[in-house]
């Protein structure tokens, strides 16, 4: 493929609001999972948490999109002059040629399972407040963020569970291709709600303390809630140095089993050999891979036979889950800023929380931050449904 | 947009009120045969293992049957293709069994209700039924879901020069949520696309971003159907191919830019 520039690109999570924040905890090996005190839940673990969040109002003449994710999105585009970086570009452009893929699980389902709550006792109707398309819909999110911005251009919401905002970018890399836009405001909102955390506990999935990915005692994993975004165009010809380029995508599905990734990696291999022949690179060629690492017993497994068969054991590589959270519909936006950031400041981010790392699992997984020149690395998504999706960034020199 | 975004249809897949698969659609559609409103019948799923079909909702059903109806009509490998499903609203039913869960004091959903809560329900299950492991979408974009979905599919076959399976589909949401998203029933409409001609293609067609208003159907109830149902959207298309005549056909995208359609019969 030809490469395409991320000219602006930003990341809120329970690690901090912006880059700034995001990179400092990484360097330090800083987790941002607490125990969960999340509305009225009372299960046992951790999450990671987004603080402010309903601090964060929704102008007015967008007031129908109000919802917690929507919420999280507006506070995710405030950062690090994101919005102002898409609006300057619309200038350029035009706000019709700026496209509009967002990847979301469950948008704004937490307002309807409010909603359900303060259902009419003798009727069994909504109360008036439940806005379906503002906030319900699973496009919701897509919809604000394109309004929030004054983007004309085409726009989708891509909900694969946990691969959604990973195959935003190459759906973005299709359409620019393509020539239905210039460019691309991409990346993931999810936020939490009871469905994910009462979901995931009812398949015993979730960790009660903070996760460890790639442990020897892994044993679930910790739900959390991120709004990341990346404004992705044709590279000018004079790139700074340290400017980072999305050079390869590729996409599979297990055709295996709804919530079980296939035990060898089948699908989570395809997809990593697909970014690298449209990057046109070779295993050698990966500094660095941010793993799907969700700290279940079975994607941990599933996911390094594959990398150790397409990658092999040598590159370096950790989960950052330990630190976030499994942020699910954001998880691929938010990794591929981190990517961007690890890239733009040589860092490979230790995978925190893991202590004993699983000698079944034959990789090189990275416990401790380390400083290392990169010029490539891969990130790993891969949802239920057996969506799987990698993503190959590089620096431009 | 730059150029238009061509592909050549191979297969169509339909099932919605009074619309029981292409060929019968066809004649009404095309003025052939008169329409008769009646409720969406989803044919039983053979193509799943028992245990996975008892799992399914009808949701589910409705986009596995179309899809294999375009795959079949075109006598093309299910296994081989790369797929993009597109729905406005994914299970309702499912969903609405979930937040009636979580509103009372147990809140102890299914492991099977929440792993059907994913949009990509339909496209997971539609590869464990196929043995299809090419890349696979799942598309959500409210009303303009239909046009959504074929603009990513043009956008693949131009790109990555392969075949497409597009999968459009919608189900009426139970109460209370029904009352919000007045959708009457379920319409699902499935298309094989590729990028070069075949033997059996049945149009090429060729799409632009417009701002011309979409067409409407001349007969209300279709036309009614068209405007309560996002996937129904693709109607004035369809019609246009069942008809077998040259024309161009604007469609419904997003609140201020329609997808303009221009349908060449292959034969």
């Amino acid at each position: 493929m030809t490469p395409l520039a991320l000219t602006a690109f930003t990341a809120t999570s329970c690690l901090g609001r912006g880059l700034d924040a995001t990179l400092a905890a990484l360097e330090a090996g800083r987790t941002g999972l607490v125990p969960c005190a999340f509305e009225t839940v009372t299960l046992d673990t951790h999450v990671g948490e987004v603080p402010g969040v309903d601090a964060a109002h929704l102008p007015p003449e967008l007031g129908e999109f109000d919802c917690r994710n929507n919420r999280l999105a507006l506070l995710g585009l405030r950062q690090d002059g994101f919005d102002q970086a898409v609006r300057a570009a619309a200038g350029r452009l035009g706000p019709g040629r700026i496209g509009v893929w967002l990847g979301t699980s469950t948008s704004g389902i937490l307002e309807t399972e409010l909603a359900y709550r303060r259902r009419d006792p003798a009727t069994g109707a909504l109360p008036g407040d439940f806005r379906y398309r503002g906030a319900h819909n699973t496009f919701s999110v897509a919809a604000f963020v394109r309004r929030a911005l004054g983007l004309e251009g085409p726009a989708a919401v891509i909900s694969s569970a946990c691969s959604s905002s990973a195959k935003v970018f190459a759906s973005a890399r299709r359409a620019i291709a393509a020539g239905l836009v210039d460019a691309a405001v991409v990346g993931g909102v999810d936020s939490l709600c009871l469905t994910t955390l009462y979901g995931f506990h009812s398949l015993q999935l979730v960790a009660r303390n903070p996760c460890r990915p790639f442990d020897v005692a892994r044993d679930g994993l910790s739900i959390g809630e991120a709004a990341a975004f990346a404004l992705l165009e044709r590279p000018v010809k004079s790139l700074a140095a340290d400017s980072v380029l999305l050079l390869g995508t590729g996409e599979s599905s297990d055709a295996w089993h709804m919530s079980a990734p296939h035990p060898e990696g089948r699908g989570a291999g395809a997809a990593m050999t697909e970014a690298l022949v449209a990057a046109r690179l070779t295993a050698a060629d990966i500094d660095y891979i941010n793993f799907h690492g969700t700290g279940t017993p079975s994607n941990d497994a599933a996911e390094a036979r594959a990398v150790a068969a397409v990658l092999g054991e040598r590159v370096p590589g950790s989960s950052t889950k330990g630190a976030t959270g499994h942020t699910l519909g954001a998880a691929g936006g938010l990794e591929a800023v981190i990517c961007a950031l690890a890239l733009r400041h040589g860092l490979m981010p230790g995978g925190v929380n893991t202590s004993a790392v699983d000698p079944e699992l034959r990789v090189s997984y990275l416990r401790d931050s380390r400083r290392a020149r990169l010029g490539r690395v891969m990130s790993n998504s891969f949802g239920f449904g057996g969506s799987n999706c990698s993503l190959i960034f590089g620096r431009a020199g | 947009m730059s150029a238009p975004l061509t592909a050549w249809v191979e297969g169509v897949g339909l099932l919605g009120p009074g619309l029981p698969g292409w060929a019968a659609a066809a004649e009404v559609l095309s003025g052939r045969a008169p329409y008769e409103a009646r409720t969406t019948v989803i044919p039983p799923l053979e193509c799943l293992p028992p245990a996975e079909r008892r799992r399914t909702g009808k949701v589910v059903r409705l986009a596995l049957s179309v899809g294999l109806e375009a795959v079949r009509n075109a006598g093309a490998d299910a296994a081989t293709l790369h797929a993009v499903f597109s729905s406005s609203g994914g299970d309702g039913e499912n969903c609405h069994e979930i937040c009636q869960v979580l509103a009372g004091a147990e809140r102890q959903i299914s492991p099977t209700r929440f792993h059907n809560s994913v949009h990509n329900a339909a496209s997971g299950y539609w590869g464990i039924a196929t043995g299809a492991t090419a890349a696979s979408n799942a598309l959500c974009a409210h009303d303009a879901s239909f046009a959504a979905g074929l603009l990513e599919a043009l956008a693949q076959i131009r790109t990555d020069e392969t075949a497409v399976l597009l999968i459009a589909y919608d189900a009426d949401y139970p109460e209370p949520i029904r009352a919000r998203r007045p959708i009457p029933d379920t319409f699902g409409v499935a298309l094989l696309l590729t990028p070069t001609a075949t033997k059996g293609s049945l149009a090429r067609i060729s799409a632009e971003l417009s701002t011309a208003p979409a067409v409407l159907l001349p007969d209300t109830r279709l036309e009614a159907l068209r405007a309560q149902v996002p996937a129904a959207r693709s109607l004035p298309f369809l019609q246009m191919l069942a008809r077998g005549e040259p024309g161009t056909v604007v469609i419904d995208y997003l609140e201020e830019q329609r997808l303009q359609l221009v349908v060449s019969p292959w034969h």
